[in-house]
């Protein structure tokens, strides 16, 4: 028994270096959200000006099927690199994406989305980011996943990649439809 | 003597204001009303910049950290209390924007931890030296023999 005493600074030690070790292994950014499982924020964003033909983004719009909220911009070098995910989830893997235009010039914003397709069924032109404030958004890109009642179920902040699509995003898609 | 401390002072007074940080927060963001404005300075140092993570939206240049500042006051303008526009911005960024994480039962481990430590070792110490009391008092050690008695005193004798 006196003996086990002496391994307890040992085991302490052990202990604080795992968690330490798994501690350090986490990215400081990615900051859990204070809104799952909470309702999408309401708001009515206008359409980027000139491209009227899709509508804004309403928190309406966000309920009866489960849909991805993508908040992007033209500017932003990693919502480049996300763009062929996002755009095969659109078209072809079955789930409406809605985007959020953060904080950008409707010119830039077209000439972005000229060039790299537009995958959205409807864009929001947030532009002074007030919406996004709402949105507890820190950092573009981010999405977030919205179940059939209109609440955020998932938020990755970050390019998404097609792993973290395999791996969570789509499982949690089929699940939400079940549900 | 009479000249060093002017002096001196003199110097302070010039090289103080270097000392101080520059200010993030722009003119344009400045509230005209004085009070309004030296609450949101106050809610402002206790805000977290998420894309900077260690400065306050204060310090910060971050843009992200000029639009919660404008939004911390427009809040005040419209009335808001101070707590009402930390529950604003903590409702959509969750605790970890406030530099000061608050007292709940989330937060227990890490308010309480390091005294349940100290608790730990106090009465780990004072069992230890317990145990030890008896040793240095004898009571376990049987009394010196009449043989032991004479070498000891052969011993000290050599000393002399």
């Amino acid at each position: 028994m006196r003996r086990l005493l002496y391994l307890l600074p040992f085991l302490l030690f052990i202990g604080v270096g795992i968690a330490f070790y798994l501690g350090f292994q986490r990215d400081p950014r990615d900051i859990p959200s204070a809104l799952i499982d909470k309702p999408a924020p309401t708001f009515d964003l206008p359409a980027i000006p000139g491209q009227p033909a899709t509508g804004g983004l309403s928190s309406a719009k966000l309920t009866g099927d489960v849909t991805l909220v993508n908040v992007f911009a033209s500017w932003c070098i990693p919502c480049k690199a996300e763009h062929p995910v996002i755009t095969r989830l659109s078209r072809e893997q079955g789930v409406t994406v809605f985007g959020i235009n953060y904080k950008d010039k409707p010119e830039d914003a077209l000439t972005w989305l000229a060039r790299n397709g537009n995958p959205y069924a409807a864009i929001g032109a947030d532009q002074d980011g007030r919406v996004s404030i709402d949105w507890g958004v820190y950092g573009v890109p981010e999405s977030y996943l919205i179940d059939r009642q209109g609440r955020i179920r998932f938020k990755h902040v970050g390019p998404l990649t097609p792993q973290v699509v395999e791996e969570q995003l789509l499982p949690m898609v089929k699940h939400l439809r079940q549900g | 003597m009479t000249r060093i401390l002017p002096a001196a002072l003199l110097a302070l007074s010039l090289t103080l204001p270097a000392l101080t940080p520059a200010l993030a927060v722009q003119p344009e963001e400045v509230l005209p009303d004085p009070a309004l404005e030296s609450r949101a300075r106050a809610i402002s140092q206790e805000l977290r910049c998420l894309v900077c993570q260690n400065q306050s939206i204060d310090d910060s240049n971050a843009p992200l950290a000029r639009d919660l500042r404008v939004l911390v006051r427009d809040r005040l303008q419209a009335g808001d209390s101070d707590a009402k526009v930390m529950e604003y911005v903590t409702d959509r960024y969750g605790d970890y924007v406030l530099l000061r994480p608050p007292f709940k039962a989330t937060t227990l481990v890490l308010w309480i931890g390091p005294f349940a430590v100290l608790l730990l070792g106090a009465i780990g110490t004072f069992l230890f030296l317990r145990g030890r009391r008896g040793v240095t008092a004898g009571t376990d050690t049987a009394p010196l023999s009449a043989d032991e008695r004479r070498r000891l005193d052969a011993l000290l004798r050599k000393d002399d």
